[in-house]
């Protein structure tokens, strides 16, 4: 929500960064921004969370003790004396109020999040794709059409457009969240890829390629769109923290994905309110994943756009 | 100057209508609206065709749309279906507004009374210990989710400590006069002491948790700002004539540093609406954030309708505020 | 007593990983009261790092400066932050490059004028105003009373550069340091600056160190010329007689490099060949050997001293272009 309460200065310059002249004794860009990053802790930190993260959602199936969705423990839990399953031989950390492992839910709720925070930033991606080439490309009243409404959708806070959208749906599922959450990011992508695009049209390399009657088509695909991909790639890191958040944030209003064989940290967050003065641990376990995803790729966005910013080179 | 304002006022009003045709629209269009939201789903085809028709919803969406922008402008956006019903939408959100207002003015001095000296002594203090770990924490700050962290603070101070209150906007025990509807400054006004300082109570625990991200952002972009405007050539000068530290800090640094800090203070109002919506319902704190969550659980479409265009023209008035006080602080802009 | 008198100024610059690197290494001159001093050479020589040293405007993290700065007698590097403020503005001015990002641009002209009266002559703000604008008649800006109010964006380039002065000359320091004053303006403005820059010396006594890479500001306007390469003053002398006869190959380069009206036609200009970055470091020899038409063995082995030659003339060179012979006084 953050990052997400869009900051246009901040896209805006970050799209300027496709347009930098390459170094005088010739490192790219994307050299001297790897050099600077490979030194940088906070890279190193986030980077080191996200590869732990995506490794543990890849396997949580295997390494789950048990199945998220069975009930082993049910005969623990007391509703009346408000007993949930204490950690046990075989179940580290206990059950949760409906008796299931939390353990292995929190392993498989992994794979949900990366789900849906990957799925959700390309989506967007995708929908700032066609937007901003569009816009970028054609210019004109096709521009001034697009970034109209792009304007009119960034002037609505991205989470409460995320929940009107989430809401609309009759029955909230996996792909309605994902939509809601995603639909949020198109406006911030367009206007990046736009930007990025403006900023080259006027450059020499794409100036030179028109001189020598490359056709317009291999423009935009071979010349512009290649160099608009670093400022691309910060954005969906930072992109795919705010999804995270955002995703838990709608499962928690409970327009998240109402599945309970599919743990999903949100959700779990969400549905221990009502045990969070008795079992705080029930809320704290999925709320401390989530805020180390999503600041493992916070600390990789922004120190990645540092990286990029021409201010910093030497 | 004037011309100016009038064209970004003539703008709002197109943003706004696009904006609610854009909303009008959608809300008809997706499955589950009003009528299944009313009758629910195990409703007879006749009863539903009958509310549809009371509703008004049978029409073309054109003449629906006309209609809805007619009553709007006269002050007219239906009655509220689920929130408060049988209340008129305006009503509602007159009754929540000062709730929502004192909440967010609140977080919004917190933000900025922490996040320009903190960011501006990390610039001044650039990569030593004290910058590093707030730029880490400011990190930290916007990737804790807003509901989280509100509830942690509800557990740790109100429910384990009980050094304040957990819920609502003031004691219910107290009996206070009511005069602008902002419980603080009643307080105030009608020297109701402890009316005020029930509601300042009340208000600490959400306004904190809906601050940390404006305070993370508005401490970061403070810092990034003052890092570049140390570098200006125009400091060098100010330190040639021998001008002492605070007369360099304040007229120099700061006052070009808060061009983009302005901006962002801006921007963070529309995040402040969206995490009311969260921390409100946390702290059970009867605002605009609360009934907007409540709308959406009760697809209440007069009141939800309402809420969005009302977020969104209060984001977009903020956005020129921060355009026009841009003017006041940057004679660039002003004397074009 | 000399009103300037650098010795061994030295200048090391380290970044945190980096290896040090020397932009001043041991420059000394001095600058007689009244006097107008040109310190030249290519960007990257150390010329503002030296100036920016005298003034204490050097950060103090990542710089380390040595050697001696003495103004009328007294320590520079030595004194506090504190006492290096007093001096700043009221005895020591300075006029920066870039006019436009030199003045900061949400503050009137007026106040960024007033201020330093302010501060260093106790004034009153109404009557550091009535100054000012005595100031900025002075320095040849129409109008005065009316730009007092005006924004730095509203004036021309040369109008910025005069309230620049005015701001530097405010307190009548006893040394005005002009950083390339012209560089960023205009060629016509140029001279109407060196101009009033002259006659502003000439009329307050104030002594002037002008650095810039123009030689061209040199010869109208300085009593003795520095030539800096590498951080080192490699010549020395009296303005006539050094442009008259340079006697080191790299100020001569620089002369010969500068297009000629009156040159034969079909004559070559002639550069100076390679850049600053084929530098030797000094310890091991002569910096400019590697770009130097006249280099022999010693110059890449032994470091050269800075000698007089019979005419007086500094220079630090093994194998300087020969000289006529010395003219009897």
């Amino acid at each position: 929500m953050a990052l997400g309460s869009v900051r246009k200065d901040r896209i805006d310059a970050l799209a300027e960064t496709a347009n930098t002249p390459e170094e005088d004794s010739g490192v790219s860009l994307a050299a001297s921004a790897w050099r600077r990053l490979r030194r940088n802790p906070v890279f190193l930190i986030g980077a080191g969370i996200i590869v732990v993260f995506i490794v543990v959602a890849i396997l949580s199936p295997w390494l789950a003790p048990h199945d998220p969705a069975d009930r082993s423990l049910v005969d623990q839990v007391i509703k009346a004396r408000n007993q949930i399953p204490a950690p046990q031989e075989g179940h580290p950390l206990g059950g949760d109020d409906q008796g299931r492992d939390l353990f292995s839910r929190l392993l498989v709720g992994s794979q949900q999040t990366l789900l849906v925070g990957v799925l959700a930033t390309l989506l967007g991606l995708a929908g700032g794709l066609v937007l901003g080439t569009l816009a970028g490309a054609l210019a004109g009243w096709v521009d001034s059409l697009v970034m109209r409404a792009v304007d009119v959708m960034l002037a609505v806070p991205g989470i409460l457009l995320a929940v009107s959208i989430a809401a609309l749906f009759a029955k909230p599922n996996l792909y309605t969240l994902i939509v809601a959450v995603a639909m949020v990011q198109v406006p911030v992508f367009a206007r990046l890829l736009r930007g990025s695009m403006l900023a080259q049209r006027a450059s020499d390399h794409v100036l030179a390629a028109r001189a020598l009657g490359v056709r317009p088509r291999a423009i935009v695909f071979r010349h512009m769109l290649p160099n608009a991909l670093g400022p691309v790639i910060v954005q969906s890191t930072l992109v795919l923290a705010i999804a995270i958040i955002d995703a838990a944030a709608l499962s928690f209003l409970g327009l998240g994905n109402p599945d309970d064989k599919r743990p999903e940290w949100g959700t779990m967050l969400a549905s221990a309110q009502g045990v969070i003065d008795s079992h705080p641990h029930l809320a704290f376990l999925p709320a401390a994943c989530i805020i180390v995803v999503a600041l493992g790729f916070t600390l990789v966005g922004e120190s990645m756009r540092d990286a990029l910013d021409p201010k910093n080179r030497r | 100057m004037l011309r100016y304002t009038v064209r970004r006022l003539l703008q709002l009003v197109a943003v706004m209508a696009v904006l609610s045709l854009l909303l009008f629209a959608w809300l008809r269009a997706l499955p589950g609206g009003p009528v299944s939201a009313l009758l629910g789903d195990r409703a007879t085809e006749e009863a539903r065709r009958n509310l549809r028709a009371q509703l008004g919803l049978d029409q073309p969406i054109i003449v629906q749309y006309l209609k809805f922008l007619g009553r709007a402008l006269s002050g007219d956006f239906g009655t509220s279906t689920g929130v408060q019903t049988g209340d008129s939408a305006v009503e509602i959100f007159l009754q929540r507004f000062p709730a929502t207002l004192e909440l967010s003015v609140i977080a919004l001095v917190i933000a900025v009374a922490v996040g320009i000296p903190l960011g501006y002594m990390a610039a001044r203090k650039r990569d030593s210990l004290f910058d590093n770990m707030s730029v880490v924490s400011s990190l930290i700050g916007v990737a804790v989710p807003v509901f989280f962290l509100a509830y942690l603070l509800k557990f740790v101070f109100a429910e384990k400590l009980g050094w304040l209150p957990d819920s609502g906007r003031q004691a219910g025990d107290i009996d206070a006069t009511r005069v602008t509807g902002f419980f603080i400054l009643d307080g105030l006004l009608t020297r109701e002491w402890d009316a005020a300082l029930s509601a300042f109570t009340h208000l600490i625990l959400p306004a904190v948790a809906l601050a940390t991200i404006p305070f993370a952002v508005v401490f970061r972009i403070t810092r990034a700002a003052v890092l570049d405007v140390l570098n200006e050539d125009y400091v060098r000068t100010a330190r040639s004539k021998g001008l002492t530290a605070p007369v360099i800090r304040g007229r120099h640094v700061l006052r070009n540093a808060m061009l983009p800090v302005v901006t962002t203070i801006g921007l963070q109002t529309g995040g402040l609406l969206a995490g009311a919506i969260l921390t409100e319902k946390v702290f059970a704190y009867p605002g605009l954030g609360q009934a907007l969550a409540l709308s959406f659980e009760k697809r209440d479409f007069p009141v939800l309708q309402m809420l969005v265009l009302c977020a969104a023209m209060v984001y977009v008035l903020v956005n020129l505020a921060v355009d026009l006080s841009y003017a006041v602080i940057d004679p660039r802009v002003r004397t074009q | 007593m000399a009103l300037l008198e650098v010795r061994d100024l030295t200048v090391v610059f380290q970044r945190r990983g980096e290896k040090p690197f020397t932009a001043v290494d041991e420059v000394s001159f001095d600058v007689e009261p009244g006097q107008t001093v040109g310190l030249v050479g290519e960007s990257g020589c150390g010329k503002s790092v030296t100036s920016l040293a005298i003034m204490g405007l050097l950060p103090s993290r990542g710089a380390t400066v040595t050697g001696s700065v003495r103004l009328e007698g007294q320590e520079l590097l030595t004194l506090s932050d504190r006492q290096m403020r007093d001096k700043r503005g009221k005895d020591l001015g300075m006029v920066f490059q870039d006019p436009l990002s030199s003045l900061n641009p949400v503050i009137p002209i007026g106040i960024q004028v007033t201020e330093v009266l302010e501060r260093h002559r106790g004034m009153q703000r109404k009557r550091a105003m009535r100054e000012a604008e005595e100031l900025l008649r002075r320095v040849g800006i129409p109008d005065p009373r009316r730009r007092l109010d005006e924004y730095p964006h509203q004036l021309s380039g040369g109008m910025r550069q005069r309230a620049l002065i005015a701001i530097a000359l405010a307190c009548a320091p006893r040394l005005l340091i002009a950083d390339e004053p012209t560089t960023a303006l205009d060629v016509t403005i140029q001279a109407q600056i060196l101009a009033l820059l002259a006659e502003l010396v000439r009329d307050t006594g104030t002594a002037l160190v002008m650095i810039t890479h123009d030689l061209g500001v040199v010869a109208g306007l300085c009593d003795e010329v520095n030539v800096l390469y590498g951080g080192r003053v490699v010549e020395r002398g009296e303005r006539h007689a050094l442009f008259a006869e340079p006697r080191h190959p790299y100020t001569h380069g620089l002369l010969a490099s500068i297009p000629r009206l009156d040159a034969p036609r079909g004559e070559r200009l002639n550069p100076i060949r390679g850049s600053v970055s084929d530098n030797i470091p000094w310890t091991t020899g002569c910096a400019f050997a590697p770009r130097c038409p006249r280099a022999i063995d010693p110059c890449t082995a032994v470091t050269p001293a800075l000698e007089a030659d019979l005419n007086g003339r500094l220079l630090r060179c093994h194998n300087p272009v020969p000289a006529e012979a010395p003219v009897p006084a």
